[in-house]
């Protein structure tokens, strides 16, 4: 906005040229494909969690959240959301700032890298932090001599959710950034504005929606992450169980009212997410950046 | 330092006073600026008096930008100082300079009003030097009011048209006192009328406030009718330094020549300091020219017509266009197959004649690349 005259989002206009007008029937069935499909694979899905968790009513539904191990499940979810989304934040906005505003060698490499997580299963990147730091691994030795724990115990999973989620707010700010250049940024400096101070008043507020629709989407993924934890986690009840990893374990022990309620929580977040998000998009999708599809 | 100049706006702001270094002499000397390895600026000199409005005007591409950076120290210098008054700012970071630079497209803040845009300059800066909230928020005020745009402090960017954020630009970089002014391409974002408009009315905020000021634009009328003096600049080099008059009148190369205002030019010979067109000579003798090849440059407008031909440039016409008061004639040239175009009144009958003969009034020579 600080040219308005060269970047103007104009609201998209329906298009009715004749030429890309498809038939009646052919509308229809599109729209039944789509809406079929988000009605077997989503919502179908979503009422039975909800269903599942209210089988055998609200009074075993509530008996199943208050167990101790669900709460201990949904205390380190928290936690490592909690520890994983600052991180993510601080990461996002140094890489973003790096990338977008000035020119360094490996430029092109750095942006390469911080897609790794999207294009890895989750799976491996778990993988990779056994071979790292599990006994046999290269700096278990090392790190058990020292008397330090990371697999099988929080710290691990807290690496392993931030190496999964790392791309997500770096990926919304990057060409944010790119595309706002260095205009505000100089015009405060030339008032006498510190790096500081820059950023804190300028830099910040202008991507702050675009920061915050990074992070709904970061926290999401660091509360559902399943794969990546479940390798470093190790499966100890009440003390490395996540809330995906704990659902996981009552649907194996044919606790499928502990399972669901569990997952009604996951599925709840998710609804919350998803309310946020098209908010977001709507009241400020010209200040998030186009980069969507996670 | 000049005498003391002290300026009162008659919004109780007085911005140019010497004593406090307010006004500025800018001093660029022998500076080049290189962009990887690629010359931008090759060194260029320029002393730039204090409370003088001058204008960099070059086609883009000639470094007028980049010179206006340098100055701010948005840029350093690859070689070469700059100096504001005896001092040497070559090194100084933008804040130390504190100059108020205007952006092209003015980078407002746009989540900030009119007048935390203006204080910001004033917000940011530490310890007792940082005036009250309540000194900021009246500081705000009168700077709006010096740019005409009085009640709208609470107004956001987005809902100012281009010329009230081009004042609110001017404002909030002149809300730091600064000691020089820097616009770059002010106008250039803004349709012709408001430009006119704002042309002038900057010219009476310098009048009224005196500050150094210096600014960017390939807009060679707004040049001319708005700086003291002007800059042109092309590849990087200046070509002349000069009032609107010196400039217009006395061109001295074939670039300013071309740039400013409308020309025409001829290859020519000079023998025994008389002008020769091919095979015939014009009428015109320039006894100072070393004879040889020369290309002769002349204004359309500023041409003598005549009826009988000995002595003269004599073509057919080729095109003739009327343009606004005058008519525009194409003139094919001899056998050289050169055209060149002068003006002459509309019912002028040589207009409508298939050939014209006429001699420029004013015109200059320059040697043959």
């Amino acid at each position: 906005m600080a040219d308005p005259e060269i970047k103007s989002y104009e609201p998209y206009h329906e298009s009715q040229s004749a030429a890309v007008t498809e038939s009646r029937p052919a509308r229809v069935a599109l729209m039944t494909i789509a809406f079929a499909f988000l009605g077997i694979f989503l919502l179908l899905p979503l009422i039975i969690v909800f269903n599942e968790a209210l089988a055998k009513g609200v009074g075993a539904y509530t008996q199943s959240l208050s167990d101790p191990d669900a709460r201990s499940a949904i205390r380190l979810t928290l936690l490592v959301a909690a520890i994983s989304v600052p991180l993510n934040i601080v990461f996002g906005i140094s890489a973003a700032w790096a990338i977008a505003k000035f020119e360094f060698k490996g430029k092109a490499f750095l942006t390469t890298l911080i897609d790794l997580p999207f294009s890895v299963s989750p799976v491996i990147s778990g993988l990779v932090y056994v071979l790292l730091f599990g006994a046999q691994g290269l700096l278990g030795g090392w790190l058990k001599a020292h008397g330090i724990a990371i697999l099988f115990a929080v710290p691990g999973i807290v690496l392993a959710t931030v190496f999964v989620t790392f791309p997500f707010v770096a990926r919304e700010l990057i060409p944010l950034m790119q595309e706002q250049g260095n205009g505000d940024e100089e015009a405060a400096l030339s008032l006498g504005a510190n790096g500081w101070q820059t950023f804190w008043y300028v830099t910040l507020p202008n991507v702050k929606w675009g920061l915050l629709y990074g992070v709904l989407l970061c926290n999401a993924r660091a509360m559902g992450e399943f794969g990546a934890v479940s390798v470093v986690s190790g499966h100890i009840r009440g003390l490395t169980n996540t809330m995906p990893l704990h659902v996981e374990i009552l649907y194996n022990e044919y606790n499928a009212v502990g399972a669901f309620a569990v997952a009604s929580l996951l599925a709840g977040l998710a609804l919350v997410t998803l309310v946020l998000k098209t908010l977001l998009e709507m009241r400020y999708g010209a200040e998030i950046a186009a980069t969507r599809g996670h | 330092m000049h005498v003391a100049q002290k300026w009162d706006t008659g919004f109780g702001i007085t911005t140019c006073i010497d004593k406090k270094g307010v006004c500025m002499e800018v001093r660029v000397a022998n500076v080049r600026k290189e962009f990887d390895r690629f010359p931008a600026l090759h060194d260029v000199s320029l002393d730039i008096k204090s409370g003088e409005l001058i204008a960099l005007l070059g086609p883009s591409g000639s470094g007028k930008t980049t010179l206006l950076r340098l100055i701010a120290g948005l840029e350093r210098p690859t070689r070469g100082k700059i100096f504001f008054g005896d001092e040497d700012a070559s090194q100084k970071s933008i804040q130390e300079r504190n100059v108020g630079f205007v952006f092209q497209h003015y980078a407002l803040f746009r989540h900030m009003t009119v007048a935390d845009n203006i204080g910001f300059g004033l917000k940011v800066r530490h310890g007792p030097s940082r005036p009250p909230v309540q000194e900021i928020r009246r500081r705000a005020s009168e700077l709006l009011d010096l740019v005409q745009l009085s009640g709208l402090e609470k107004r956001y960017p987005a809902q100012l048209s281009g010329g009230q954020r081009q004042r609110v630009a001017l404002a909030r970089a002149m809300a730091i006192e600064p000691k020089v002014l820097l616009l770059d391409e002010p106008f250039g974002a803004l349709d012709a009328q408001v430009r006119r408009e704002l042309r002038r009315w900057l010219r009476e905020i310098h009048d009224a406030t005196g500050h150094t000021t210096v600014f960017v634009t390939h807009d060679q009328e707004e040049a001319l009718e708005l700086a003291d003096r002007v800059v042109v600049m092309s590849q990087g080099r200046i070509e002349q330094v000069g009032t609107a008059d010196d400039i217009y009148d006395t061109p001295n190369s074939p670039f300013v020549y071309g740039f400013i205002g409308e020309s025409s030019s001829l290859p020519v010979k000079v023998e025994n300091g008389e002008i020769w067109l091919a095979d015939r000579p014009i009428g015109l003798s320039a006894p100072h020219e070393p004879s040889g090849d020369a290309t002769l440059f002349f204004r359309p407008h500023d041409v003598e017509l005549l009826d009988g031909c000995s002595g003269c440039i004599a073509g057919t016409v080729a095109a003739s266009r009327r343009v606004a008061g005058t008519r525009r004639v194409e003139l094919e040239i001899g056998g050289e197959r050169q055209r060149v175009e002068i003006e002459l009144p509309v019912d002028h009958p040589a207009a409508q004649k298939s050939r014209v003969a006429f001699r420029p009034g004013r015109w200059k020579l320059f040697p043959a690349a």
